[in-house]
């Protein structure tokens, strides 16, 4: 395929478009996969970081922190940024080339990365470290993480889970990515997850679900969640595995595989956006 | 050592408002100080050593300084991953400190003997490994952690053990602190099993023999001149360490004395058998793997009755 300029900055009503044209191009060019799960991120990512986080990227202490736990989404991370005007193109292009700040999984080295994820189950408990530090020097900045439903079968997920709500951390806001595949089969045959809300809310979080592709619906949830007060909320966002390409919907094996021109190039034509 | 650990906790916690304490639902009896003195620096996540991990890199990334505490098998390992892609990838300043190490824990079983915490530790770059072999050992070593931008691990004993007079607190970076001067044999000895080491000394002494005895409470990753320096004056070295022979300063010496092509002969005593399917006393266990003094004192007199065999390569 021909390279083509990437699509213009585009305005808000195109942006998870562009991040999906982004996420298909980049993952040709680098020959790296895990499309599908950035993918399904894309709409949850892309209201965080347009509408939601305060001062993202950027060094002020009171900025609101952002914690990719399921860190093989990353492209849908470094996309996001790249259209919010976080990260130049130049720098986006060296994705998993040998020297790059941008790998497979977000490494703490690149601005708007607050640490370094990709082993699954750990973000959390790291987001409440961070909740209690804000806390004790009275930060008015929020922590959001974002989670897949895979992950969930960590027992450190748990834990944290317990830690965040006994300490009443109402600075944390989790959403989880409820697309219900993971590495090696549905998440129902793997290790079923339900019912994944009460079992939250059993451990005392405030809890929501929302189409996790619904921008106006998870804008609203997160609202809500922010103004929770009550402890740390959760938002279950139900989502498509590999969202937007329809050929990779709900497939598997998009999880790990590797794009090549012909599927790209059919992928781009769906999406839509710069082509 | 806990009581010293605690105090020192206590007064780097008065002077610097970023030092916290987290522990895993352990130390009662020992952490109340801190607690009562910093209730809004004390936390007990419960018994979530994984979750401990990931808290207090997040409080370290915050600014924070944060002191884990569990027993030293479940600090070192239960969330090893954890304080691996935490404090040891980011460089954050988090102080786990495993108490009771080697068979500390004596009748609770191998469940508790923490063997393995200095060799895992010390195969993370930019770990800052401590054995302190007393109460003021191990209070100097932790004011000395105090501007340490990276993480470190110590290793703290559990009992109240007598103070070493010959050490006087003394604690140093890369730095063998020297108890006893000796000619033919240096005993290296790192953490509490110093005092064994001592012992050991005295059978050989009332023997006619003067072994020196040093202490290595910095196992670092690589040695400094302070070491290679005290191996070039000792022909002959035995590495003493309550865990496993592999790793921690037994290897240190080892790859020092490789490294530097130093003419020291060695002797690496630690635990090299499996775990054993019976329990009992700390002094038991340390006898069912050689690591008394009796025994320490046995396995130098052998060693140096034993004639050094060189084996000549050939070049061709």
């Amino acid at each position: 395929m021909a390279r083509k300029p990437w699509p213009e900055r585009p305005d808000r009503c195109q942006f998870c478009a562009a991040v999906r044209h982004g996420i298909i191009r980049q993952s040709l060019d680098s020959h790296v996969g895990h499309i599908g799960s950035a993918l399904s991120v894309v709409e949850m990512i892309s209201v965080l970081w347009n509408d939601i986080l305060r001062s993202p990227g950027t060094n002020d202490p009171d900025r609101d922190r952002f914690i990719l736990a399921k860190g093989h989404a990353a492209l849908a991370l470094y996309m996001t940024m790249h259209f919010r005007g976080l990260l130049d193109e130049d720098k986006l292009r060296t994705f998993c080339r040998d020297g790059s700040q941008l790998g497979v999984h977000p490494e703490f080295g690149l601005a708007g990365v607050e640490i370094s994820t990709g082993s699954l189950g750990q973000g959390l408990s790291v987001a409440c470290g961070i909740t209690l530090a804000l806390r004790r020097r009275n930060s008015p900045a929020r922590v959001f993480v974002l989670m897949s439903d895979a992950e969930c079968n960590e027992g450190q997920v748990w834990e944290a889970a317990m830690f965040a709500a006994h300490h009443r951390l109402d600075n944390l806001i989790a959403l989880v990515d409820v697309n219900g595949m993971q590495a090696m089969g549905p998440t129902k045959e793997v290790l079923d997850l339900a019912p994944l809300a009460r079992r939250f809310e059993a451990f005392g979080w405030h809890e929501q679900e929302v189409d996790g592709h619904d921008e106006a619906a998870l804008r609203h949830a997160l609202t809500t969640g922010i103004a929770n007060r009550e402890g740390p909320a959760i938002i279950l966002a139900h989502t498509v595995a590999a969202k937007g390409v329809h050929f990779m919907e709900r497939q598997v094996e998009w999880h790990y595989r590797n794009i090549d021109e012909t599927l790209a190039e059919q992928a781009l034509q769906e999406i839509g956006v710069g082509v | 050592m806990r009581t010293a650990l605690i105090q020192a906790l206590c007064e780097l916690a008065d002077q610097d408002p970023r030092v916290w304490l987290l522990t895993a639902d352990l130390g009662w009896s020992v952490v109340e100080p801190f607690q009562r003195s910093f209730p809004e620096r004390f936390v007990n996540v419960g018994v979530a050593e994984q979750n401990l991990h990931g808290i207090a890199t997040g409080l370290a990334r915050e600014g924070q300084v944060p002191f884990v505490y569990s027993i030293a098998t479940f600090a070192s390992m239960r969330g090893y991953e954890q304080f691996r892609n935490g404090p040891v990838l980011h460089q954050l300043p988090v102080r786990v400190v495993g108490i009771g190490g080697g068979f500390a824990y004596g009748h609770a079983g191998a469940s508790h003997h923490a063997l393995e915490d200095l060799a895992l530790a010390r195969t993370q770059p930019g770990v800052a490994v401590l054995a302190p072999a007393d109460g003021p050992q191990a209070r100097s070593a932790i004011l000395a952690t105090h501007n340490l931008p990276g993480p470190a691990y110590l290793r703290i004993d559990k009992a109240q053990l007598p103070d070493l007079p010959e050490l006087a607190g003394r604690f140093a970076w890369y730095q063998p602190e020297l108890l006893q001067p000796g000619r033919v044999l240096l005993f290296l000895a790192t953490g509490s099993i110093t005092h064994e080491v001592l012992q050991a000394r005295q059978i050989l002494e009332a023997r006619g023999i003067c072994a020196a005895v040093a202490v290595m409470a910095h196992i670092a990753y690589q040695a400094d001149d302070a070491l290679i320096a005290l191996l070039k004056e000792f022909p002959f070295v035995i590495t003493v360490e309550e865990g496993s022979a592999a790793g921690g300063l037994g290897s240190l010496v080892a790859e020092t004395i490789a490294q530097y092509e130093l003419n020291c002969r060695l002797h690496i005593t630690g635990v090299r058998e499996p775990f054993l399917p019976h329990t009992g006393s700390a002094e038991y266990l340390r006898r069912q793997h050689g690591l008394d003094p009796e025994s320490l004192a046995a396995l130098a007199r052998m060693a140096l009755a034993t004639k050094r065999t060189r084996v000549r390569r050939k070049v061709a």
